[in-house]
């Protein structure tokens, strides 16, 4: 094992030993939490009781399909974007904003044009990532290098295969960037949106358990949403190393 | 020259594009659901006449400028300590990135037990949103000043505190500026999102408010003047980010 990997084992352990020492000592007060043994028993139990499991997955769902609708649409416009120079020049100076404005603050606003359901919140998970996405796959895509844009001219292909064999397959490392920016703005939109005001979801859940006092299930479900969005976000990383390893960029 | 009223001629492109989008969907929509952008704004400036909005506008600025203090404090000491030491910079950086991605929102409540019902939960809300790109920002810009900067200061033998203060922090300014200024966006963000839930003041729970009243004018204005000051506010830093980075 290496250091770095001991060092960062030996944070997470002295983060939670502390919050147990606090919690034992009453530092921390039982109604602000309670010790990390009983959050870990609690979250076993939910978890082997399988409650919530209707929430969760719920919740997955509208993460993933907020996902799967930002990394199609902001590819296909990135890769459409990158031939025209003047509409990227005008947009440009809104993708150097679009992440300064609180999305958030638009859904009040969605919940009044479509109702209080999964569409405001797929919008705006679907807001958060899409964005990233075009950016990412611009960035990537001003990477192409000559020789092989001129080799699938020399070899006849049209706008739509140059993408699909030549282009998009040297951008698969920005690709992979994309999607894992996609998928951590789709969570963070999701279950944000759920928190606020929705009628179900594990964000909604959360709220709830916070409003009735009820320490037992809010930070067993807490602890599984961090644990969820650490290792979808620790395998896409993982992934991207790998990828870029191959390219020998890093 | 040349280049800058080009900047601004597409600004101007798009922020025309923009509103003709927004009247766009006000025809479709219609009434019900949403209003145009000049109704929008002249009911803004009614709202601005009242002393209400002032009163949540004040708390929101003041939860919001508490936070991006402590951000930036916290955020660049953070920076350079593990900028300074290998090791932990090596070992905390992957898991400050981590927790950049997760949905802090979650976390909310527990600032909520923890801070009780008030300004200080928005503050420390908004602050945690901050703190890290400041950090990751600063961090990264330390661990790669130019390693001769490094040597001249200890040929001159300065103490720490000495060749943070004279060599490292203004081989860092560029970079750790990009941090403060992804970190503004974000402590907004964060302490907006504070005020949606559980608040009784600021911008935030005046959205909220609006939902369970339909007010439509009101939910409207407030999302224009949350974008406008965003965006006016990040084009400004985004201008004297470019100069520094090209200073240098």
């Amino acid at each position: 094992m290496s250091r770095v990997r001991i060092y960062q084992i030996a944070v997470v352990a002295g983060f939670i030993l502390l919050l147990e020492a606090l919690c034992l000592a009453g530092v921390i007060d039982k109604v602000t939490m309670p010790p990390p043994h009983i959050i870990f028993r609690d979250f076993f139990r939910m978890i082997s009781a399988g409650r919530y499991f209707d929430e969760i997955a719920k919740t997955m769902l509208n993460v993933l399909t907020a996902f799967a609708l930002a990394f199609v649409i902001g590819t296909l416009t990135g890769t459409v974007l990158h031939g025209y120079r003047t509409a990227r020049e005008i947009l440009d100076p809104l993708f150097a904003t679009y992440y300064a404005i609180p999305v958030f603050a638009f859904y009040p606003l969605f919940i009044v044009i479509f109702g209080l359901g999964d569409g405001p919140q797929l919008l705006i998970g679907y807001m958060l990532g899409v964005v990233a996405v075009i950016v990412t796959i611009l960035n990537g895509l001003d990477r192409v290098p000559n020789v092989l844009k001129k080799t699938a001219r020399i070899n006849r292909l049209g706008p739509l295969q140059t993408a699909l064999k030549v282009t998009l397959p040297f951008c698969a490392p920005y690709l992979l960037t994309a999607a894992k920016l996609a998928l951590a703005y789709a969570l963070i939109g999701v279950i944000g949106s759920e928190f606020i005001l929705a009628h179900a979801g594990m964000g909604y859940e959360i709220g709830f358990a916070y409003t009735n006092f009820d320490n037992a299930t809010m930070y067993p479900l807490i602890l599984l949403v961090l644990l969820i969005s650490i290792v979808a976000n620790g395998l896409m990383s993982w992934w991207e190393t790998v990828l870029l390893t191959r390219r020998g960029i890093k | 020259m040349r280049e800058g009223w080009h900047h601004i001629r597409n600004i101007l492109i798009l922020i025309a594009g923009i509103v003709a989008v927004w009247e766009l969907a006000y025809l479709a929509v219609g009434d019900v659901a949403l209003r145009s952008p000049w109704q929008t704004i002249a009911f803004l400036g009614g709202l601005m006449k009242t002393d209400l909005f002032w009163t949540h506008l004040a708390e929101s600025m003041r939860a919001f400028a508490v936070a991006l203090v402590l951000a930036v404090v916290l955020g660049l000491l953070i920076g350079f300590a593990l900028g300074l030491h290998k090791l932990s910079g090596d070992a905390m950086e992957p898991m400050l990135v981590a927790l950049y991605s997760i949905p802090k929102i979650t976390l909310y409540p527990i600032i909520l037990l923890a801070f009780g019902l008030g300004i200080w939960a928005k503050i420390a809300f908004g602050a945690i949103h901050g703190i890290i790109p400041v950090a990751l920002f600063t961090l990264s810009a330390v661990r790669s000043t130019r390693p001769i900067l490094i040597k001249t200061g200890r040929v001159m033998k300065l103490s720490s505190p000495e060749m943070a203060r004279t060599i490292l922090f203004p081989a860092a300014v560029p970079e750790i500026f990009t941090g403060i200024r992804v970190g503004f966006s974000l402590t907004l963000v964060g302490t907006v999102l504070g005020e949606m839930f559980a608040s009784q003041h600021g911008l935030g729970y005046l959205l909220m408010n609006a939902i369970s009243l339909y007010n439509v004018d009101v939910i409207m204005a407030v999302t224009f003047l949350l974008c406008v000051f965003a965006a006016a506010v990040n084009t400004v830093l985004l201008v004297i980010d470019k100069r520094l980075h090209h200073g240098a």
